[in-house]
């Protein structure tokens, strides 16, 4: 069905189809429509969903948690500090080996308070284990929120997955949705080892370091099969529904001298750039990252690279242009912009591309 | 592609404004973005919503910076917001407004959209609905068709008012 | 049910645990499973009982137990209990925390889960103190005693965790001791009878951590209740009952001093500490008195 949706309402709809057996989740701007939505189709009697409105985000995953761990499909979203009251139980989650999928609508940091979109929360989660896609547009959002159950869920996974949309600037646009029919696209829940009465275990007890440092590799070695899971899952996406998604979305790239790496909806926005540097002559393209964890490989060889960063790590980096450089050895022009909401236009992106100078860190509008 | 920006007030109804333009461009089959910028205004503050309608897809989130036109829902917030700011030159000006508006170098249209919606007695909490009447004037305007607003309004709205509403502003509206 | 001797003969946690020796805890959980049952999961934070459980791979309970974050033990029952019901599964979810979980790093998650009426059993085995990491004062260790963070003995009194888990109403909620078995075997059995949050604070006396003999666990949790130091009572749907075993001290508590002088970690209470703590003692009791007369 063609329709228009908010991002918000583009990621409670792809929910309603999974039709998860529990969501539990805390309200945070601008996260909160998601589940207002969640809850309102549950108490509508749309979905056959236990919907458990928790007390704090750290309850909130700790309640998908323990609803995962009997075997049902579960869900939760949030945003920023929510995101970060989170941390222990993300660790928690992945190490559990929980297939639990989640919604984060990127969102600064305080102090001071800013709503606005930024990336800094999901990368200070980026080590928990946990995969973590970037999408672009409405349409991604809701389309991304599908697959994740299907690779969450699938058994050479069985990682949970976090889908991110930047704050208002995705989750609060209005733009045209097409909904599918899913039909089986995302397979029964079977989760090996779910909670049995009948078959008594101990789940994450005291462990030695030899079986812990096991255990560990078994998550890098699903980390890694996720990428095939991955690739497997967007192509049966696109056979049966017509929309290509892949590790990165390339435009324009062919023959491009010069590439912008971005993520999220300045990746989007690159595109536009893109096109008026053509216009004159610059052989640009737009490479936007969408997978985070596991990262992808990306063939940059040969190219000037300019990586704009929504985040910074202190002390060190754009953590895009770091994890680019250590990935691929490939030197870039970093530009760190969109920091808080900070606007960013098509032709701010197209001047980063004039002004490239590669090996370089620049904070836009505030360094030279 | 076609950039409008909306002023209006914080709970007026502003928001909703953009979203049922970009749903009436989508129903005339166009491709159409509506995007509030949310700041931490409250009820009463002047906010500003945006609306793109191209042909092709919209990949742009930033602001409008250079709308082809204004459209000013609450015409008290022109004495502290500099509405005309970036418009392009021979931009469009819409006023809620009973009595015209001059904007020399641009073209100005006014029409009475809280007078309308109080015919209507359509309200909420007191405060007159202005957005659905907007949506006949932008019909008139040729932003979008007449059949998509009242479609758009219809799938949005579950009373009829809305559309009377639209229909006399559709009337009203001079151009 | 009026004697030991009628308790189920089944064992949900074999002879081998790694609990120290004479630990109350471990004696009160093998009850609470007996009460229980095997459709039982076990959520387990951060405590003792993490240990006592034994080492990956092996568990020397024979119900499932999950373990998870200190702070997450009731939100994690709270998604499980709904879990288990939306597949139409009756299976009880207990929560088994230490003091530390539940009186401060947990009573988040707790208070949360009783407001939204989960249908789980909590229980919180109560040595007053952080007895995993080496007796540390936590909010539940009560005045005088002596911590590896109180050197001097706590200056502050014991948070009265049931009249916190009191204001959310739950429909039941009661106090136990692992010195009466009998008693806390047939409140879990009630407990799991009623659909809801239902609260169970189990006095479990320690012997490192108290300071007395390992033989001596049964003595002290008796001593607790005939002084009145720990009052045995069940509240049904705000109904208070004081249990049997707390009827003398009702009347005519034991002094305190007979308690305390039977612990090492009450050896720098002063006389003015002591008469305080007696103090207090008559106070609760009073207080207790009342509510099942229903005079307040």
């Amino acid at each position: 069905m063609l329709m228009i949706s908010t991002g918000n309402k583009a990621v409670a709809a792809a929910v309603k189809q999974a039709a998860p057996s529990v969501v539990a989740a805390y309200p945070i701007t601008p996260q909160t429509e998601i589940i207002e939505q969640i809850a309102s189709y549950v108490a509508a009697g749309e979905v056959e969903t236990e919907y458990i409105p928790v007390e704090s985000e750290h309850s909130a995953m700790a309640a998908c948690i323990g609803a995962s761990a009997t075997g049902v499909r579960t869900f939760t979203a949030t945003s920023s500090h929510g995101l970060l009251y989170m941390h222990e139980m993300l660790h928690w989650a992945a190490g559990a080996r929980l297939p639990i999928v989640m919604a984060n609508v990127n969102r600064a940091l305080g102090p001071g308070w800013n709503t606005w979109a930024e990336h800094t929360d999901a990368f200070s989660q980026r080590d928990t284990g946990w995969l973590q896609v970037f999408v672009g547009t409405v349409q991604e959002a809701y389309d991304a929120t599908l697959m994740a159950f299907r690779i969450a869920e699938d058994e050479r996974v069985l990682l949970p997955v976090m889908v991110n949309l930047d704050g208002f600037t995705l989750s609060h646009i209005m733009q045209s949705l097409e909904t599918v029919d899913l039909g089986d696209f995302i397979p029964a829940n079977r989760l090996p080892y779910a909670i049995d009465v009948k078959n008594p275990m101990g789940y994450g007890p005291m462990t030695g370091p030899d079986d812990y440092f096991r255990f560990r590799w078994d998550i890098e070695r699903s980390m890694r099969d996720a990428r095939e899971v991955i690739r497997e899952t967007e192509e049966e996406f696109a056979r049966r529904f017509g929309r290509k998604y892949g590790p990165a979305e390339e435009y324009r790239c062919e023959d491009a001298e010069v590439v912008v790496v971005s993520m999220g909806t300045l990746g989007k926005e690159a595109e536009v750039a893109v096109d008026i540097l053509r216009k004159e002559g610059i052989k640009a393209g737009s490479m936007r990252l969408r997978w985070f964890r596991p990262f992808p490989d990306l063939d940059l060889k040969g190219r000037e690279v300019v990586v704009i960063d929504r985040d910074y790590s202190f002390g060190f980096g754009g953590v895009v242009a770091a994890s680019l450089k250590a990935k691929t050895g490939i030197e870039c022009y970093n530009v760190i912009a969109g920091l808080g909401g900070q606007e960013v236009t098509y032709n701010d992106i197209a001047d980063f591309v004039r002004d490239r100078r590669i090996g370089e860190e620049m904070w836009f509008g505030v360094s030279e | 592609m076609y950039e409008i920006r909306i002023h209006s007030r914080g709970g007026q109804g502003g928001v909703t404004a953009a979203r049922l333009l970009a749903l009436a461009a989508f129903r005339d089959g166009k491709h159409a973005t509506a995007c509030p910028f949310y700041g931490a205004e409250r009820r009463g503050a002047p906010v500003v919503s945006f609306v793109r309608i191209d042909d092709a897809p919209i990949k742009i989130y930033s602001q409008i910076h250079n709308p082809d036109m204004v459209v000013v829902l609450d015409a008290s917030v022109m004495e502290t917001v500099d509405v005309l700011q970036g418009l392009k030159e021979g931009g469009k000006v819409l006023v809620n407004s009973e009595h015209p508006q001059e904007f020399p170098g641009y073209t100005s249209y006014h029409v009475d959209l809280t007078g309308i919606a109080l015919a209507q007695d359509l309200a909420i909490a007191g405060t007159p609905i202005v957005n659905t009447p907007f949506l006949g004037a932008a019909a008139k305007l040729g932003i979008v068709s007449f059949e998509s607003v009242t479609q758009a309004i219809r799938e949005m709205f579950a009373d009829e008012r809305n559309v009377k509403v639209a229909e006399a502003a559709y009337k009203e509206l001079v151009i | 049910m009026s004697t030991i001797s009628e308790i189920p003969k089944e064992e949900y946690i074999t002879t081998c645990t790694a609990a120290c020796a004479g630990c109350s805890s471990s004696l009160s959980l093998r009850y609470v499973l007996k009460a229980a049952g095997p459709d039982t999961v076990l959520v387990v934070p951060a405590c003792c009982t993490s240990v006592i459980q034994g080492m990956y791979p092996n568990t020397s309970f024979n119900v499932p137990v999950y373990n998870i974050a200190f702070a997450a033990a009731a939100a994690c029952a709270s998604g499980m209990s709904k879990a288990f019901r939306s597949a139409g599964k009756k299976t009880n979810v207990i929560v088994y925390a230490g003091d530390g979980g539940t009186v401060d790093i947990g009573i988040q998650a707790l208070s949360g889960a009783f407001e939204r009426g989960t249908d789980f059993l909590y229980i919180c085995y109560d040595n007053e103190a952080y007895g995993n990491t080496g007796m540390q004062r936590s909010g539940a260790t009560p005045l005088g005693a002596v911590t590896t963070t109180t050197p001097a003995g706590k200056t502050e009194t014991k948070k009265d965790l049931d009249q916190i888990v009191a204001a959310h109403n739950p429909p039941y909620m009661a106090t136990a001791c692992s010195a009466y078995p009998l008693d806390l075997y047939k409140k879990v059995k009630k407990a799991l009878s009623i659909e809801g949050p239902k609260f169970i604070h189990i006095l479990a006396p320690c012997p490192p951590g108290w300071r007395y003999n390992s033989d001596k666990t049964i003595e002290v949790g008796k001593l607790a209740v005939k002084t009145g130091s720990w009052v045995l009572y069940e509240r049904e749907y705000g109904k208070l009952t004081v249990s049997g075993p707390s009827r003398t001290a009702l009347k005519k508590p034991h002094p305190i001093e007979e308690y305390i002088r039977a612990q090492g970690r009450f050896k720098k209470a002063t006389p003015e500490i002591i008469a305080e703590l007696q103090q207090s003692i008559e106070k609760n009791l009073a207080r207790i008195k009342k509510e099942e007369e229903g005079i307040c």
